[in-house]
């Protein structure tokens, strides 16, 4: 078992004849994940390598392939154009790799695909891996996680790599790795996560990489400490970054004196959650707490 | 991005919000002739990218275009919380009954545009959010359909008990909604938005910050962007598409991906050093970047020791290498480098790197403890 993405999982890569797509639809097949279809308009009929079939549109990649997960690897500025499309064709999963994606075309979608029960991954994100069922979704890296038992949310990339080289070197497989995404406006929060990590018989234990900016992860803490009985482990990057500045990411910004590092330690002790002061303290903190 | 007062009140005016008739002018003979024809006391606005102008005395009441000079030759010039004015508002002194504030901010913690409105405005409105939050009234718009009237009409009413003020305020908001839309703002305020004795209801200032993901597609906001706003090495660092933010520490980081680059600078500070900078090369393998990255680093007089931090993913290792070596070749980094990376062709890295005297480490602990060592052995 493993949260979103398993072993059922059809995907459709929407952007498969570019760049990144097609790059990265090829690490997923390698992967061993069940890509079974890849829309490009304008390009329907053509094959990917010589086994994923192209469609023009992704109601017509579902009606032929049953895709019931959609990965998105289009330009900023066609994203939000390719998250509606994918929404409206009935996918219930859909993750948006996609950085640089305007916050009013982000503000526009997430009612949308709220009304249609879609479950949105990012955008500005790694997207997500689920080891033991050989699912891929995204660009996390397949050779540095391990299966095993350990759920891990994040919001940055390769902050989230780290961690989990960190993991497997220690034997500390993951059932699933999410990467929720790096902007103010995103579509799976930490603590819809969470509640995911909590449910799934596959997960004891769970691992929380946040970032300044935001509430996200004091509202998530709050929820640990309500709803959350398998121990979580939790790691805050930007404690020197300076206030007012976008670091990176562009929900990564301390306005004011709200989205300090401080205070989302502060919420994570007041939690119960164990607090990694450096990436390499992950495998400890967990062992000392199974 | 930031943009200045005079650039964000054009922009609102397009909209039809109503506000006194001022221009920006560059030198103090400038100045003395916006004031000579609008006639009567102006006021002088120092145009920086930082709050507190008034405080800092970047804003001043004059009453003759004279007056008007001496101040504006005052102001030109003068540094506000680092950054140099170069150009000034002049703007009639307007006559004021009231003042509230009227803010529009894309919020993410309901995911939709919000709108803030207090009838307590002016310069303390921090203050008014931080003591009496209550006084501040917040509605959320569904951007699929925009403000509707009688959601302008409520915030309106929150600020006027006058209805004539009450739908020309409701008019401003609709404005102002308009004009957050078409400029791809992630805020956008009026403080304050004034009443006069005469009854009429003015934007008297006007904030605009544009959503950075705008700017690709929109050349035209891109064209409001002000170098000279900028830390330079903050503008070299995005003209070669790198995200630069520079510190006070001594030990120069290159890392790919914004989450391990704060955290590698949260390791500097664990082990006793202070990071120089944030600086994130991206996902890219592009070797001309980390080329970039370093001449930005070393034109940092306070660099003492460069760390790289790399974990292959989508980057590959061995093009940071090969930008690495080029950069060596082609300008003189006379201070320690330490680098790290770990993935994606690494083998490949280490050889070429290796190929012209330089180690790399795999482990993130180690590469900053040595990095902060060094930093502190040369400083």
């Amino acid at each position: 078992m493993s949260v979103f993405a398993d072993a059922g999982t059809r995907l459709l890569v929407q952007g498969i004849t570019g760049r990144e797509g097609s790059f990265h639809a090829r690490q997923m097949l390698e992967y061993g994940t069940r890509v079974v279809a890849g829309v490009t308009p304008g390009k329907g009929g053509q094959t990917f390598e010589g086994k994923v079939p192209v469609f023009n549109t992704v109601a017509d990649a579902v009606r032929e392939t049953g895709a019931n997960a959609s990965v998105i690897y289009v330009p900023p500025m066609a994203a939000a154009a390719a998250i509606f499309e994918a929404a409206d064709a009935g996918i219930p999963l859909v993750v948006c790799i996609t950085e640089g994606i305007p916050v009013m075309h982000m503000s526009r979608v997430i009612p949308f695909v709220r009304s249609r029960n879609v479950r949105l991954i990012g955008p500005n994100c790694p997207g997500l891996i689920s080891p033991g069922a050989q699912a891929k979704i995204g660009i996390i890296p397949g050779n540095i996680c391990l299966p095993g038992r350990v759920g891990l949310v994040s919001r940055s990339g390769t902050l989230t790599y780290e961690v989990v080289h960190h993991l497997t070197r220690n034997a500390s497989g993951q059932s699933t790795c999410v990467g929720i995404g790096g902007d103010p406006i995103i579509g799976t929060n930490f603590i819809d996560c969470l509640r995911a990590f909590q449910d799934d018989p596959a997960t004891d234990a769970i691992v929380m990489i946040g970032e300044i900016g935001g509430t996200d992860e004091q509202n998530a803490a709050a929820f640990v400490k309500a709803h959350v009985t398998k121990p979580v482990a939790g790691f805050i990057a930007g404690q020197t970054a300076p206030k007012g500045r976008r670091m990176g990411h562009a929900g990564a910004i301390i306005s004011g004196s709200s989205g300090t590092a401080e205070e989302k330690l502060g919420a994570f002790e007041a939690a119960g959650i164990g607090i990694m002061r450096r990436p390499a303290e992950v495998v400890d903190l967990l062992r000392g707490r199974l | 991005m930031n943009i200045h007062e005079y650039q964000a009140r054009a922009l609102l005016k397009a909209q039809g919000i109503p506000m006194l008739d001022g221009d920006v002018a560059s030198t103090p003979t400038e100045a003395e002739a916006i004031a000579r024809r609008l006639g009567g006391p102006v006021v002088i606005k120092a145009q920086v990218h930082a709050g507190g102008r008034g405080k800092a005395g970047g804003v001043r009441l004059v009453r003759t275009p004279s007056e008007a000079l001496d101040h504006a030759s005052e102001i030109l010039g003068m540094q506000i919380k680092g950054l140099t004015v170069q150009k000034v508002l002049v703007v009639p002194a307007a006559e004021i009954s009231s003042e509230s504030y009227l803010g529009l901010i894309m919020d993410r913690e309901s995911q939709r545009p919000v709108f803030m409105v207090s009838a307590a405005g002016g310069v303390d409105i921090e203050e008014v959010a931080a003591k009496t939050p209550e006084k501040i009234v917040r509605l959320a718009v569904d951007p699929t359909y925009g403000v509707f009237p009688h959601q302008a009409l409520t915030l309106a009413f929150a600020l006027y008990r006058d209805f004539t003020q009450v739908k020309a305020a409701a008019k401003i908001i609709e404005q102002l909604y308009a004009g957050f839309v078409a400029n791809g703002a992630s805020l956008a305020e009026i403080n304050p938005l004034v009443t006069t004795p005469d009854g009429r209801v003015l934007a008297l200032d006007a904030k605009i910050v544009i959503d950075d993901n705008e700017l690709f597609w929109r050349p035209d906001l891109s064209l409001l962007r002000d170098d000279t706003a900028e830390e330079p090495s903050e503008a070299a660092a995005r003209r070669a598409n790198l995200s630069f933010i520079k510190l006070d520490g001594n030990v120069g980081c290159v890392v790919n991906g914004a989450g391990l680059a704060m955290a590698t600078m949260d390791l500097v500070k664990y082990y006793g050093g202070e990071p120089a900078n944030f600086l994130d090369i991206g996902g890219s393998s592009n070797p001309e970047k980390v080329i970039a990255a370093l001449r930005i680093i070393t034109t940092d007089p306070n660099v003492k020791a460069i760390l790289f931090n790399i974990f292959g993913g989508i980057t590959r290792t061995d093009d940071v290498a090969n930008g690495i070596v080029a950069a060596t070749r082609q300008f003189k980094v006379s201070v320690p480098i330490v680098i790290r990376l770990t993935g994606t062709n690494e083998t490949e890295a280490i050889r070429i790197l290796e190929g012209v005297g330089m180690r790399a480490l795999s482990d993130m602990d180690q590469a900053v403890e040595q990095v902060v060592k060094l930093a502190r052995g040369a400083a």
